[in-house]
């Protein structure tokens, strides 16, 4: 990024940092960066905290794999949730996602990742081993593949059936179709075909009264 | 390097990779530009228009218009999804593998009419055929001759002698078939009648014809084995797409394993985790 002589080379180190986050253009980066400045003293201490705490004591979970602070997770440790159950995702956003749906009441297994071919990202690059040894206890009885419907989330849930379809435990994916707020008319072929597969019976309208 | 106006072109998605949040670069491949890199903006959330026409492995019309610093398309019409293509995870790892040497071998903005039918064609093939294999072994033989590295499977490439069915070797460094005098100094590994056979019926054959061939699992391997050292000699490079295939090929041994681990007692308990804390 070219910058004036006039920005002292703290502000400008603080600058770059934040630049390099995801989505931060220079000018937000920019913003950001004497947001940081002006803001009182302890505000940049909580926020230098938060980004040392996360390194620290950030750790995955030994069953799910999932970022957690303690080991074995809280979702793990749930009384509430079936073993039976585990559903399978990419990354550890997609736990939250899923779990703001608040539909699944099993465990999760966290990939780390997808099987990308053409990248040379294989198996032995995810946390697949872990997944299989957990399929070896007698309790679970059906794995849900929640990759994403992209060629990479093919190639893994491809992958993954047939190394589990050994294994004596249902194999289950989540259906693919339209989303919420999306027109029929710019669905691609393959959206269609899938939403028109995995149609649903229309229950028959209940009368709120009874009658 | 951006283009200078807007065009529209019919074109194969190779790949994609993720850019930023929300966007992808796509190689595209096109019978007049050849490879194709430009942006589709927004497909990774959910309501873009163009996510689900930019998938690698479908054709379709796409318009693309000069960008700031990469090319974007603007719109993606699908005229092939192919759907068991991504459905079967045999084909897709056989088109993959197509995929991968089409991408290896072109630069950008050159064209490649011959390559574009080939791979259409052939992407067709693997859509249906109940053999993808034979496709992709099909397709790569005309590819090595497109690219100039023709293998040699009439005379013998060290000393043009006519060669018989039987004894033969194959170099892939030397660009085909050894006669078995030269073979006898130690070039190539063996090529088996059946292979050799196959290899000859293959160059000449349309691509159904291929299809229809049972091959046994020996000279599959063997085909394997010839062709893939032929395409890295000729690309100068390893081919990536070709471990996956190795990983599916163990899947199901690593799937009874895992079971065996576990029925004998190292596998983990769900629950005793639980009765751990
Ligand atoms: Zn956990
Ligand atoms: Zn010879």
């Amino acid at each position: 990024m070219r910058r004036s002589p006039a920005t002292a080379p703290t502000i400008a180190r603080l600058i770059d940092a934040f630049h390099r986050l995801p989505g931060i253009g220079p000018k937000s980066a920019q913003r950001l960066a004497y947001h940081v400045l002006r803001a009182p003293r302890s505000e940049a201490e909580d926020l230098a905290a938060a980004l040392l705490d996360v390194k620290n004591s950030t750790k995955l979970c030994q069953i799910c794999q999932n970022i957690t602070d303690a080991d074995p997770c809280e979702l793990c440790l749930d009384p509430q949730r079936t073993v039976a159950t585990i559903c399978v995702v990419e990354e550890p956003l997609d736990v939250a996602a899923i779990e703001r749906a608040g539909v699944h009441r099993g465990r999760y297994h966290v990939l780390h990742g997808a099987i990308s071919p053409m990248d040379g990202v294989g198996p032995d690059d995810l946390r697949v081993r872990e997944l299989l040894s957990r399929l070896g206890d007698p309790e679970v009885e059906e794995v849900i593949l929640a990759m994403n419907p992209n060629l990479e989330g093919e190639a893994t849930a491809g992958y993954l059936s047939r190394v589990i379809a050994t294994m004596g435990v249902r194999i289950t994916r989540i259906a693919h179709g339209l989303p919420v707020g999306a027109d029929v008319e710019y669905a691609d072929e393959r959206t269609l075909r899938a939403a028109l597969t995995h149609r649903v019976d229309v229950e028959p309208e209940q009368n709120s009264d009874g009658s | 390097m951006p283009r200078v106006r807007p065009m529209r072109t019919e074109a194969i998605v190779l790949r994609q990779r993720p850019l930023g949040d929300a966007d992808r670069i796509c190689v595209l491949f096109a019978p007049l530009h050849g490879r194709i890199e430009a942006v589709a903006k927004g497909v990774r959330k959910p309501l873009s228009k163009v996510s689900g026409h930019v998938a690698p492995l479908s054709r379709g019309t796409f318009g693309i218009a000069p960008g700031r610093s990469l090319d974007i398309i603007t719109e993606a019409q699908t005229l092939d999804a192919w759907p068991s293509l991504h459905d079967d995870i045999n084909r897709m790892t056989e088109a993959l593998a197509i995929a991968e040497l089409v991408d290896r071998s072109t630069d950008l903005d050159i064209a490649a009419r011959p390559l574009y039918r080939l791979l259409h064609q052939s992407l067709d093939a693997l859509a249906s055929t109940p053999s993808p294999a034979s496709i992709r072994w099909w397709f790569t033989l005309r590819f090595l001759d497109q690219q100039g590295y023709r293998p040699e499977l009439e005379a013998c490439v060290r000393c043009r002698a006519v060669l018989e069915p039987d004894g033969n070797g194959f170099a892939a460094t030397e660009g085909g078939v050894v006669c078995p005098r030269c073979r006898s100094g130690g070039l190539g590994q063996p090529l088996s009648a059946p292979a050799f056979r196959l290899l000859r019926y293959m160059r000449r054959s349309s691509c159904e014809a291929t299809a229809q061939v049972n091959v046994d699992a020996a000279t599959a391997a063997e085909i394997e084995r010839h062709l893939r050292l032929s395409v890295e000699q000729a690309l100068d490079t390893r081919l990536r797409s070709r471990d996956f295939a190795d990983d599916l090929a163990r899947a199901e041994t690593l799937g009874k394993r895992a079971t065996n681990a576990a029925s004998s007692g190292n596998g983990q308990r769900e629950d005793q985790h639980r009765a751990t804390v």
